[in-house]
Formats: structure tokens, sequence, C-alpha cells
């Protein structure tokens, strides 16, 4: 057992974690990133490239870095801590870990370096209005033609898709809506004619969109992998998102509970510190609890998600994710509910983390979700 | 023993049901169901609505507009309210400012305001909090000093709800410096439109202007103002804290909440089918059902007891549905969370609605982005009006003898 991190780790660990805090000084600048067109200063993007994270999925013959998934953690941790709204996730894990799994020699040498350099962002769309979290709920078509393929149908609340260039996107070339055979991961041009995407704020300051694909014109080489049989591909990359929001949900969480003890030793009624009251320490202390339990599970998922064994896999990044979301929902309410009326308020830092942490628990899956993976496994989950 | 309804109180039920579906106007209602904002006019309206059908302050006294109702007909009449959806009287008004009035205030005071406010022809506001007096409200620093026939208030209240909106605002001031902190309190009426006023807006973390920070430089007050007697201000308070608990459970909110996440969930796609085919979920419906029948129970036992609803001592009892119920709100708005699932992401851009959102639901995919928002906002529910822990005081020390 070894939990230490290596020289290259912690050198990465405090780069991120000093650029973070530098970009994030307050939550005004926070506010300010937030409202630039794409939803976070291009400049951004550029020092976060120069860091060299988004080389952190490719192996050295893709041009860079080789990283795994302790790596991402570590970046995922800075951006929750700072409540970082540059869209790290979808390209460095969702967009980068499809490319790196499921893409061709060809198809990384083609898009990696543009992702190590920065100009080019990704996304993943898969939710669709009907599908909640199943992956293999899928209703958007693709057709074979001479040339390749074509697109039709909508995927909704894609994360970042205003910012993205290229868009993994889920699609059903056979069977049924609800079956598990059928299913390609495609790339997709954002720009590509026949795509409109609709873009909205999401609850946490972020961004999402309603993507629409009307006879969209996909070359051969669009497909990532099997075009029929990608979703064993598509439940990886979510793994991989699973781990990543772990991490930055434990970020998020630290700061949370950082600011909330301080708030107890500082804020006074009743001629004395409410951190005083035992009421209050105790609740304080369960905080932690949950905290320590998350960040078990954020490490747990760094270990897991690269496991050969398909069925151990999935069984233990749905307990990390059942975990992080109980998690999320009750250390965030607990914040908002030992700061009284602050913690109610729109200009504090902590109910920003919040409102991040009740929207990770909604994300690649809820707690019913990933418990019914847990209970449909035979033995539960501690026989896996 | 019986729990039933007599047949003239299930007239009654059905009269105000009819009532309150009839004549306030549906897109009022619908506004409250979804727990989106409403427009001070859309207070105003359903108020007046109500007012005149001599139903906007019925546990006033019969002079100032009040009918002799039973504690049950006023169980049944705030319960329809809420599962109508229509918005409650204006509860600052109805509530607190009114009954204290009504009890302590001088005959001229009472038939210059209570007339307009259970009209809502002014709109009152709360001046209780401030920055360094929120749990430990007797510790609070405005203060009234006496000039002529003026009080002159310097100091701040915070946390003011719908401020923005107010005509006048009653306050809690400080008018004894030596005595001990709940001896020099005074109930002080202040026009907001007196000069030295100034209302700065606190946005809630959802993004709505729903709270305010009220400013007091050398306000000048007139000493006609005052309510009851000088440095008795806080046994008033206490009046109207106790007053506070009229349907202080919400029981018939958290109710018609979950007959609307139940219809929500029939329409939400789930699976091969839709939420409501999902039993687990059912089961977590179910279980907040189970609680707040049990809370709908205890509350009618609660009110029972009291047989009159404004004896001048708060019922620690009240604690205790304070606390339940508004752990049971708060649970509604997880429910309609977890029913919106990834859409819960989306956000309105300003005042249209989240653009590209599906809209091949029979209701419409948009109130997904409402149940954010809703869920955020309720989190005051255990902050204000004494906070749970508070209320976890109350009865230890009230009931239990802790
Ligand atoms: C949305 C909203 C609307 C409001 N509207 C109004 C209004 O219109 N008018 C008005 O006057 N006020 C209003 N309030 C203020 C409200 O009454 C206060 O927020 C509340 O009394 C708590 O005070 P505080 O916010 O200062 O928190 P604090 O009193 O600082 O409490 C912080 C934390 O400490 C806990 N705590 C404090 N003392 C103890 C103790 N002795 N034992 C254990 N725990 C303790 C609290 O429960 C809380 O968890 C509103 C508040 C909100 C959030």
């Amino acid at each position: 057992m070894d939990f230490d991190l290596n020289e290259d780790q912690s050198l990465l660990r405090d780069s991120i974690e000093r650029l973070s805090a530098d970009l994030y000084p307050s939550l005004e600048k926070r506010m300010a990133h937030a409202k630039a067109p794409l939803g976070f200063p291009e400049g951004n993007w550029a020092k976060f490239a120069e860091l060299g994270i988004f080389g952190l999925p490719f192996s050295e013959e893709d041009g860079r870095f080789g990283g795994g998934p302790v790596e991402t953690m570590l970046v995922m941790e800075a951006v929750g801590r700072h409540l970082v709204v540059e869209p790290v996730l979808p390209t460095l894990v969702l967009g980068a870990t499809a490319l790196r799994l499921g893409g061709s020699a060809a198809q990384r040498a083609r898009y990696a370096p543009d992702v190590i350099a920065g100009t080019l962002r990704l996304t993943l769309a898969h939710t669709e209005r009907q599908s909640r979290y199943d992956l293999f709920d899928v209703a958007t078509a693709v057709r074979r033609t001479g040339e390749g393929y074509v697109l039709n149908g909508a995927k909704s609340v894609v994360p970042n898709a205003d910012s993205a260039g290229m868009m993994v996107v889920s699609a059903r070339l056979s069977g049924g809506r609800r079956d598990r055979a059928g299913i390609g991961l495609f790339l997709v041009p954002a720009d590509a004619p026949g795509v409109s995407v609709s873009p909205y704020p999401t609850q946490d300051g972020g961004r999402a969109a309603e993507v629409a694909f009307t006879d969209v014109a996909l070359p051969a080489d669009s497909a990532l992998g099997d075009p029929e049989g990608g979703l064993p591909l598509l439940e990886r990359v979510i793994e991989h998102g699973i781990a990543a929001l772990a991490a930055e949900a434990v970020g998020s969480m630290e700061t949370l509970h950082r600011l909330t003890v301080e708030y107890l030793k500082t804020r006074t009624q009743f001629g004395t510190a409410i951190g005083g009251f035992q009421a209050l320490q105790h609740r304080a202390v369960d905080m932690l609890i949950e905290l320590e339990q998350a960040r078990s599970m954020a490490l747990y998922a760094a270990m897991m998600v690269e496991t050969g064994d398909a069925q151990a896999r999935a069984a233990a990044l749905a307990a990390v994710k059942v975990r992080i979301n109980t998690a999320c929902r009750a250390l965030g309410q607990e914040a908002v509910q030992l700061h009284g009326g602050i913690g109610m308020t729109m200009e504090y830092l902590g109910a920003h983390h919040f409102k991040r942490l009740a929207m990770i628990a909604t994300q690649f899956g809820d707690t019913p979700h990933h418990l019914r993976t847990i209970t449909d496994a035979e033995d539960g989950l501690l026989a896996a | 023993m019986d729990l039933r309804f007599t047949p003239e109180e299930v007239a009654f039920r059905d009269e105000v049901r009819g009532f309150c579906r009839e004549k306030i106007p549906a897109e009022i209602r619908r506004k409250v169901s979804e727990g989106r904002g409403l427009s001070k006019e859309d207070i105003v309206t359903s108020q007046r609505i109500l007012n005149a059908k001599g139903w906007a302050v019925p546990h006033w006294p019969t002079e100032w507009g009040g009918r002799d109702w039973t504690t049950v007909q006023r169980y049944i009449y705030t319960e329809e309210l809420f599962q109508a959806a229509v918005p409650l009287p204006q509860q600052f008004n109805c509530y607190m400012f009114g009954p204290v009035l009504a009890t302590f205030g001088r005959q001229d005071q009472k038939a210059r305001f209570l007339p307009r406010a259970a009209n809502l022809d002014d709109w009152w506001c709360q001046g209780f909090s401030e920055p360094g007096a929120g749990s430990d409200l007797a510790s609070l620093k405005t203060r009234a000093v006496r000039d002529g026939d003026h009080y002159v208030v310097d100091g701040q209240k915070t946390w003011t709800t719908l401020g923005q909106h107010a005509d006048w605002i009653f306050c809690l001031v400080r008018t004894d410096f030596e005595a001990k902190k709940q001896r020099g309190i005074s109930f002080l009426l202040i026009d907001m439109k007196t000069p030295g006023i100034t209302v700065r807006p606190i946005i809630t973390l959802e993004g709505r202007h729903e709270v305010n920070e009220v400013f007091f430089d050398a306000v000048r007050v007139p000493v006609e103002n005052l309510v009851g007697e000088e440095n008795k201000g806080w046994d008033y308070a206490k009046f109207l804290l106790a007053n506070e608990r009229t349907g202080i459970a919400r029981i018939g909110l958290t109710k018609e909440r979950i007959a609307r996440i139940k219809r929500l969930a029939k329409e939400m796609p789930a699976g091969a089918g839709s939420m409501w085919d999902d039993r687990d979920f059912r089961a977590r419906v179910a279980g907040v059902e189970v609680e707040l029948k049990a809370l709908e129970i205890t509350q009618m036992r609660v009110a029972a007891k009291k047989g009159r609803a404004d004896s001048v001592e708060p019922d620690p009892a009240s604690s205790l549905l304070k606390i339940r119920g508004s752990q049971l709100q708060q649970a509604a708005t997880e429910l309609l969370l977890e029913l919106a699932g990834p859409f819960a992401l989306a956000a309105p851009v300003r005042g249209e609605g989240t653009p590209g959102l599906p809209n091949d639901l029979p209701g419409g995919f948009d109130w997904v982005d409402a149940a954010a928002p809703s869920y955020f906002n309720n989190r005051k529910v255990s902050i204000y009006g004494g906070s749970n822990e508070i209320q976890h005081n109350v009865i230890a020390k009230g009931i239990l003898g802790l």
C-alpha cells in the first residue's frame, strides 16, 4: 500500500494548485471569468495548456506526458478547490479519454497535438431527453452512406458544447433504442453543417447546451473504434468522468469544510463564537467524516479506473459515485446551515461550492442509478 | 377521538377549495407551484381577491376583519390555500404586524394601519435581524434616541424579505442602552420613504432578489409610531414569533409539491417507461408522505391543545412542527431535483427559460430549470424564523427541562 505521490506528481500538484489559485483569487474574479462569451476567458485556457495538463491523457508516442488517473485526480482536485470554470473535464477527461482509448493511431495523431496545445477543446454528447443516466439508451441515429455516415438526432445538457471544437457523440447504427449493441462513438466537428448548438448557463456557473444534428455528413474515419460496439468505450469514458468528478468534489468539499470551520470560529452570537456550541462542533465533525470517506473513494477511483476487469471496475466506480453524491449532499447542506443567512447568498463563496457539489451529484449518474448497478451485481460490491 | 372532519368542516373545506381554484388566477398559482418568483403585483392581486371575500386575515379580531373560525377551520383554510398553490396572504402584514398591532397598538394606530394592511395597500416588512444579531436577536444594536416628539434611528437591519416592495417596516430598536439586553428594546413603525433610509439588495444563491439590507441614517420617526410601551418591544416580538407558527409546518405546501412531483414523474421518461414506473423512486416519495401524514396529525394535536391560536407565549411544540415541517419541505425539493435528473443542471437565460430544452413531454420540460433553484432556495427554511438548531434548544429547554 502506498498513498504517497511521487516527485513528478507532487510537482504537478503544486503547479496546478498555483495556477488555479492565481487565476481564481476571489469569487468576484470567478464571476467575471464565467461572464466571458464562452463561459471562461480563452487566455485562461492557454495558461492551463502551457502547464501541459492536456497532454496528461496521451502517451508519449502521441506527443506528451503519459499521465494516469492519479495525475488527473490532482488536476481535478485543484479545479474543485478553486471552482475553476474552464471546461477541463470535458476536454481532459471525457473527450481525451474517448480519443485515447477508442481512437486509432491516425485519429490520435490528427487531434491529440491540437488538444495538447490548447487549440482544440472536446466534449462528450451522450445524454438524451429520455435516457436519464442509461448510456445504452440512444435514439440518435447514424446511417451508413457511400462516403461515411449521416447523423440525425439530439443530445441534451452537453457540457460546454458552445466552446468545443469537436464533440464525441454516441449514436445508434443498429438495434432498438435500449439495445446494448449497435451504438458507436463518432467524432463530430462542432462546425459541421447540420449541427446546431443552443447554449445556456448551468446552475453551478458553467455552460451546457442542447445539440441537434440534422443530416450531418461524417467521413468514414469519424467512428472511434467499432461503430456498432462502442458501448464499452462509452462506459469507460464515463468511468473516467466519475473518477474525475470524485476528485473535483473532494477539492470543493475541502474548501467548503475549511470555510465552515473558519466561520464557526469567527461568528459570534450569544457572546461567544458559535463554534463553542457542541451541537455545531459535532456537525462540523460529521462533515469531516463525509469528506474523508469521499477522499478515500476518490483515491479508490483513481486506483480502479484502469483495471482490466470490466465488471469489478463498473461496480467500483458506481460505489465511488454513490459515496461522492452522498458526501456532496450532506456536506454541502450542512455548510449552508451552519453559516445561517450568509450561506444563502450569491456573494458568499461557500454558496457556490454548495451549488457545484449539488450539481456534481446529478452528473454521470445519481445515487439511485449507481446503487442499482451495485445491487444488480450478483453478490453486491464487497464480493467483487 | 375522531380524526375525520365533521360534515360542516367538509363543506367549509370544499368552499375554500372551490374559491381558490376558481377565483385566484391560474397563472399566479402556476408560478407558486413551480417555485418561480412572484411579482409584487401577483401577491397584491391574490390577496385583494381573498380580502374581498373576507379571507385575507381570518385570524385577526373580528373588529378588524377577522372571522370567528375554529382552529380546525383555520387549519383547513391554510392547508387549502397551500394545496391550491395560492400565495399565502402577505405574511408580514397578516401574520406578524397585524396581530401585534391589534393586540398592543392604540386605537388610532389600528384604524390607520390595519385595514390597509389587510388589503395590502401598505406592504410591511420585518426589520428584526441585524448583521450581528441573528439567532441572538436580543443583541440588536439599531438605536432610537428620543428628540422632542421624534425618535432618531441609526443602524442597520438585514435579511429584510421583500423590503424592496415595502411601504413600511416594523422594527425592533434599542431605546434603553443601560438595561439588560431584552429590556431596552422597542417596537417601532417606520415609513420606508423617510429620508435617511437606504435599501440594498442581497441576491440569494439561486439568483433572486428576495432579501435586503436596510440602512438607517438619522431617520426621524414620530413618537406616535411606537407600538405599546417603550422598552416592552421584546414582549411584542415574542408574541409575534408565537403567531408566526400559523401553518408553520406548511404541510399543505409540501403536499402540493408531492402531488406535483407525482404528476411530473408520470411524464418524465426513465428506462422503458416513466419515473413513476420506478418502484424505488415511488418508495422515496412514499417515505416523505408517511412523515407528512404523521406531521399532519401532530399539527392537529398541537392545534387542538391550544384551542385559541393567539396566546402570548410560544408553545415549544410549535418548534417541533417547524423542525420537521422544514425538513419535509426540503425533502420535497430534493425529490424534484432527483426527478429532473441530468436536466437539473440547465439554468434559464434571464427571464426567457432555457433555450433549446426539449418540449415533447405532455407537460413540457420547462419545469426542469426551476428544480435546482427551488432546492437551493429552500435551504432557507431551516435557517429563518428561528433556525432549526435554535428550535432544538427551545424544545430541550421548554419541553425536556434540560
Ligand atoms: C431567506 C431569508 C429571509 C429572511 N427574512 C428575514 C426578514 O424578513 N426579517 C428578519 O428580521 N430576518 C429575516 N431573516 C433572518 C433570519 O431570521 C436569520 O437568518 C436567522 O435568525 C439566523 O441568524 P443568522 O443568519 O445571523 O445566523 P447565526 O445566528 O449566525 O447562526 C449561524 C449558525 O449557528 C447556529 N446557532 C446559533 N446559535 C446557536 C446556539 N445557541 N446553539 C446551536 N446553534 C446555534 C445557527 O442555527 C446557524 O446554524 C431571513 C433569513 C433568510 C435566510
